[in-house]
């Protein structure tokens, strides 16, 4: 496989991802419109933080004025799971220059991993298998792009009664509602989900800290215990 | 928040994220995470994702309600049903909005 072959693979496995990704960035758009972000920040958004779920909280949380440092933790919060995605492809690139291993660590996404990694496993010992990684999230990247550009060109002629702000809790249901397969899993949701209404009246989500830690220790403890 | 500002908190936020992203990429060969981290981290997309979401499903407002009132409860429903069944991002979002407005008396 030359780098240009593996490079297009990646572009193929990703191109039909851009079909969910690309309304959801055009909506970004108009979300971070209706929170009072500015256009060209709203733009610059999806290339500094490029991190769909997570752009949408911070969004929200600056139209509902909270602190920054809350802003911060919660966007860590939703992106720790990228770590499990880094621990998994971290073998095969570890053979890679440092510059490759930066690009890469930036384009890797939910959508890029899903793409990719079929194929990874299947050459992990192909001098050429990172350019499948950057094909695919060089094309989630480029596709993001356009979509919340789109998004905050068209964001202000949109009526704002559609109520396009529930996009965020019903991608949440499309990622988290396929990842509850066993009965620990299925805890740790409905703990943090329980957590979060009964805590719902802390000051700035302050309660959906404490939400999610006690769905993942649930979830966890659960887990042990069936281990044991 | 003014626009600097603003850029300063998508860079910081965005600084953290590659760092997450890169954690382990770097790190290889260098060290392994223990087991017990490895098994844990896929319960904090669930925790964290759920936690944000079902109250913007039972609350309008602050309080709970699950009445009729309520469109996002019930198009949250559907769209549950339909990511459990299907397993599809665009099926469920666009089920979700189609409940959604057709119980607003949009469509």
């Amino acid at each position: 496989m030359t780098p240009a072959s593996a490079f297009l693979l990646g572009v193929r496995a990703l191109l039909p991802m851009l079909l969910g990704v690309a309304p959801f960035g055009v909506i970004y758009g108009v979300v971070a419109l209706q929170s009072g972000i500015p256009p060209l920040a709203a733009f610059l958004m999806s290339s500094l933080v490029f991190a769909g779920s997570a752009q949408f909280l911070l969004a929200q949380l600056v139209g509902a004025g909270a602190p920054a440092l809350l802003m911060v933790g919660a966007v860590g919060l939703i992106n720790l799971r990228h770590a499990l995605y880094s621990a998994s492809v971290a073998p095969v690139l570890a053979h890679l220059p440092r510059r490759w291993k930066l690009l890469l660590s930036y384009l890797l996404t939910d959508e890029a991993y899903a793409a990719a990694i079929p194929h990874l496993l299947a050459e992990p010992r192909s001098p050429q298998a990172h350019w499948i990684l950057f094909g695919a999230g060089f094309a989630l990247w480029f596709g993001w792009q356009l979509a919340t550009l789109a998004g905050v060109l068209v964001g202000a002629q949109l009526p704002a009664d559609l109520g396009l702000d529930f996009a965020l809790p019903l991608t949440f249901i499309a990622i988290v509602v396929p990842l509850i397969d066993s009965r620990a899993r299925l805890v740790a949701a409905l703990v943090a989900g329980a957590v979060a209404v009964l805590l719902v009246a802390l000051p700035y989500k302050t309660g959906l800290f404490a939400a999610a830690l006690a769905g993942l220790s649930a979830g966890a403890f659960m887990q042990g215990r069936k281990a044991a | 928040m003014s626009q600097n500002a603003l850029l300063l908190l998508w860079l910081t936020c965005g600084l953290l994220t590659f760092a997450i992203r890169y954690s382990f990429i770097a790190l290889e060969g260098h060290y392994r995470p223990p087991g017990w981290f490895i098994r844990w981290l896929p319960f904090v997309p669930i925790a964290a994702l759920t936690a944000i979401t079902v109250p913007e499903l039972l609350l309008v407002a602050g309080q709970f309600d699950i009445g009729l009132g309520n469109p996002r409860f019930w198009a949250g429903l559907v769209a549950i049903a339909v990511a459990a069944r299907w397993k599809n991002t665009l099926l469920t979002i666009g089920s979700g909005f189609a409940a959604f407005w057709l119980l607003n008396g949009l469509l």
